[in-house]
């Protein structure tokens, strides 16, 4: 049996002044070698259970404690981060807030230094750690300058270079583009494999890591839920927590298919293995009729003065029609936020024209950055605000502190105050939405009410757009998708089209069945593998 | 783009001088400016300041940073008039105000504000120029195995500059997306700015906090700091910017107790603006440029050597 790195028995936590607890009674082993996937709800408790494992809990937040946490034969309560740090490593989910140094390099050497580490050994850790995380050529980049994905990659490669035997991950690919957030769940099944450190990994987007994972935990509401194979895991979940079941696993268990897969692969292999089993039949996509135009981009040329010396636009056309949703998607740095900030109007393209019918309303990445008051009623106009409220079912949090709010709370209360009295808690729609990366952070539930509130307000005459890396969301949304590379439009076409077929912008159901059917979410595929005879479903 | 400075890897000889010398070389024209008032050395200063940052390929930085620091010198400079009761040459009789005495403006005082000006613009320009060209990480290393908690502050600081200065321009961008922007003053507008951006500084301070805790930085207390990289020998390079450092220190030192380049700003204004004191003047500003002048002869001379 390989040693135990983990070790939870009855382990509760309260923050301070909150009178529920955060963990409540986990009992838990974690081995090394292992590499393990924490799914739960927005607020479940899985940042919470890293951060004690890491000993941030309860000596950085303060707090009551009941029951042990061991790690690695350390007891959490006695022993605090600075200990614990010889054993783990962790990463979360802001890479801008855990980046410290000015350069690469001497943000990689910091862990090293700290620990009294020096000579050769060091300097072949640094270089090393580098390498395998593929950021060699960043090392002596100023950390200022580094992309999102450079940044977190960066912040992966300081918590590994003192080759932990535990390594804790909270959401790290949330800031991440579908490309580089499969390469990083990738690179870490390669290093848990040939380094044999144990992974624990908290994830919203399960369908990513499920195929890499050994076993699987959920938290729900403080309590350990659910723990074993990913297997084990589509059955459970589907079952008792249809929100956190894979596209897949879904779709399967809507058609009535078993087994439920882990895996795009071991889905193909099941629906390659049913009898009759062909091209699954093409689903029709409606046209849809664009009465008028809402916003007009012609050519538009944009360069950042800070960065790399390359335009962020490079000549982009987009047209927007009243009543439509659109989903704009990209690899990072691809320039969909800068698209969208000239479109709303805070950016002024060195070239190129700009025409809007109306008003463009813009929610930007980072909802904290709209919090001006001490109280969630006083960021919103007196005359509209508790209907807005009201209408993104957030009122009863009307006398509480922004800064307090879930995750889920704080990104509709900044859509509350982009969009009160225009078209929310009452008056006329602005004549654009645009959203950028609206979902971060957030569980399926939440994603599938914003893609339905976002509907609602297209269909209230607003044409909506919303940057995004998360395609299951774009599938849920968006009658059209637009494809942004190196500044570029590349790819403009209805949703069905765009997200089939693929192997990074395509959601998991089109992985699985391939792109002629035009499936691309669960209840779409399901609708195309029903027609078959019960007995083969069965089988 | 940022109005403050910033360090960029650059290969200019004060760029490749080891952390410590290049800083004391941007932090001895600091202490000249505030130990001598003579306009001659502090324009010698000025010049060597301007100089090694064009030589270094940071002009456009410290004219960036000149922007703020002028205001402030004139700012400085008008001040000292209207304070100042000392000299004797009244350039402009000013009304008697009950309890505050008399407003006139003597020359004295308007030179002698001049100059504290020209010393606030020597200071900003010498800290442009340490911005721009000492690596703040490779300091913050040497500056560790002395102080590590000071340093553990100074890295913080270093790092949630710039990082406060994104949050404060998207919180301008966020402020001007909001439906109903709550007041359009710009002073309204700043204080309700501020206040947001001193919430998101604690939060950004508390996650950094915690991301040096699990990285291990409180083991220092316990142990000693490693060295991970080599220890490097002394450069010519090195040497040069060193013995430029202690040249301009005594060269000033020199010209204070001999009396060149003297001035007095009161009773009435004395300057010593003769061909001594113009020459001591002079030496301090070369002894400034020496370094680059030198890594330019010696580019040169490798150049021919390889031809």
């Amino acid at each position: 049996m390989s040693d135990l790195l983990l070790s939870a028995r009855q382990y509760s936590y309260t923050y301070p002044g909150r009178p529920e607890p955060a963990l409540a009674a986990v009992d838990l082993d974690v081995r090394e070698g292992e590499f393990v996937l924490l799914a739960g709800d927005s607020g479940s408790g899985k940042s919470t259970l890293l951060r004690a494992a890491c000993g941030l809990v309860p000596h950085f937040h303060g707090g009551e404690v009941a029951g042990t946490l061991e790690v690695g034969g350390m007891d959490t309560r006695e022993n605090g981060p600075g200990d614990l740090a010889a054993v783990t490593g962790t990463v979360f989910q802001d890479p801008e807030s855990q980046v410290i140094m000015n350069s690469v390099r001497a943000e990689l050497e910091l862990p090293l230094e700290s620990r009294g580490a020096g000579g050769a050994s060091a300097g072949r850790a640094v270089e090393e750690c580098a390498l395998a995380l593929g950021i060699g050529d960043l090392l002596d980049r100023q950390t200022a300058t580094l992309s999102g994905g450079e940044l977190q990659r960066t912040a992966l490669a300081a918590a590994l270079v003192t080759q932990p035997r535990l390594l804790l991950l909270d959401e790290p690919t949330s800031q991440l583009d579908p490309v580089a957030g499969d390469e990083l769940i990738g690179l870490l099944r390669r290093l848990n494999e040939q380094t044999g450190s144990a992974v624990l990994l908290a994830e919203h987007r399960v369908e990513r890591c499920l195929p890499a994972a050994d076993r699987v935990l959920v938290i729900d509401r403080a309590r350990l839920a659910f723990d074993g194979t990913p297997a084990e895991f589509a059955e459970w979940a589907v079952e008792h927590a249809p929100r956190l079941a894979t596209p897949a696993a879904r779709m399967f268990s809507l058609a009535g298919i078993r087994p439920l897969p882990v895996s795009v692969k071991q889905a193909r292999d099941t629906l390659a293995g049913r009898e009759g089993s062909g091209a699954p039949s093409p689903l029709e996509t409606a046209p849809v009729a664009h009465a008028e135009r809402a916003l007009r981009l012609a050519r538009v040329w944009f360069e950042h003065e800070e960065g790399p010396r390359r335009p962020a636009l490079r000549g982009a056309s987009l047209e927007l029609w009243r009543g439509e949703a659109v989903a704009l998607l990209g690899r990072n740095g691809a320039g969909k936020s800068t698209l969208l900030r000239i479109a709303a109007g805070p950016l002024k393209p060195a070239r190129g024209q700009v025409e809007a019918a109306g008003d463009v309303a813009l929610l930007t990445q980072t909802p904290g950055d709209y919090f001006l008051n001490e109280r969630v009623i006083d960021e919103l106009p007196p005359a509209v605000g508790m209907a807005a409220l009201a209408e993104l079912g957030i009122d009863h949090v009307a006398g509480a502190d922004p800064r307090d709010l879930s995750g889920g709370e704080r990104q509709r209360l900044a859509l509350a105050i982009v969009l009160a009295g225009r078209g929310i808690g009452g008056g006329e729609p602005p004549a654009v939405i645009a959203l950028d990366e609206p979902t971060r952070g957030m569980g399926r539930d939440q994603k599938a009410w914003l893609a339905r509130l976002l509907r609602t307000l297209a269909s209230r005459g607003s044409a909506v757009i919303a940057a995004t890396h998360d395609v299951e969301f774009a599938a849920e949304l968006a009658d059209r998708c637009v494809l942004l590379a190196r500044g570029q439009v590349v790819a403009d076409g209805p949703a069905r089209e765009i997200l089939s077929g693929g192997l990074y912008f395509a959601t998991e159901v089109a992985r699985v069945l391939g792109g002629e059917s035009g499936a691309i979410t669960a209840d779409e595929g399901a609708r195309v593998l029903a027609p078959r005879p019960a007995s083969m479903a069965a089988a | 783009m940022s109005a403050l400075p910033t360090y960029r890897p650059g290969t200019s000889p004060l760029h490749r001088a080891r952390p410590g010398v290049a800083a004391l070389y941007c932090a001895v024209p600091t202490a000249v400016a505030l130990l001598f008032d003579s306009p001659l050395a502090l324009g010698a200063m000025l010049a060597g300041v301007v100089w090694a940052g064009m030589r270094s390929g940071v002009g456009d930085q410290l004219w960036r940073a000149a922007r703020f620091a002028i205001p402030l010198a004139v700012l400085v400079a008008l001040v000292n008039p209207i304070a100042s009761r000392r000299g004797l040459t009244v350039i402009w009789d000013g009304p008697t105000v009950p309890l505050f005495g008399n407003f006139d403006v003597t020359l004295e005082a308007f030179v002698y504000g001049a100059i504290a000006g020209l010393r606030v613009l020597v200071v900003g320009m010498a800290a442009a120029l340490f911005s721009a060209t000492v690596d703040p990480d490779e300091l913050l290393r040497l500056a560790r195995r002395i102080a590590p908690r000071s340093a553990l502050t100074a890295s913080l600081a270093t790092r949630l500059v710039p990082l406060l200065g994104r949050d404060a321009d998207r919180l301008s961008e966020a402020y001007a997306l909001r439906a109903a922007p709550p007041a359009a003053n710009g002073l309204r507008r700043g204080a309700v700015l501020t206040r947001a951006l001193a919430a998101g500084a604690l939060e950004r301070s508390v996650d950094m906090a915690a991301a040096l805790e699990v990285r291990g930085y409180s083991i220092r207390s316990r142990r000693r700091a490693g060295r991970v990289r080599a220890r490097e020998p002394w450069s010519v390079n090195d040497a040069g910017f060193a013995a430029a450092t202690l040249c301009v220190l005594g060269l000033a030192v020199a010209l204070e107790l001999s009396g060149v380049a003297g001035f007095e700003p009161y009773p009435l204004l004395h300057l010593d603006a003769g061909p001594a004191d113009l020459l001591g003047a002079g030496s301090l500003a070369f002894a400034m440029a020496a370094p680059f002048g030198l890594r330019h002869h010696r580019a040169s001379h490798l150049d021919e050597e390889t031809e």
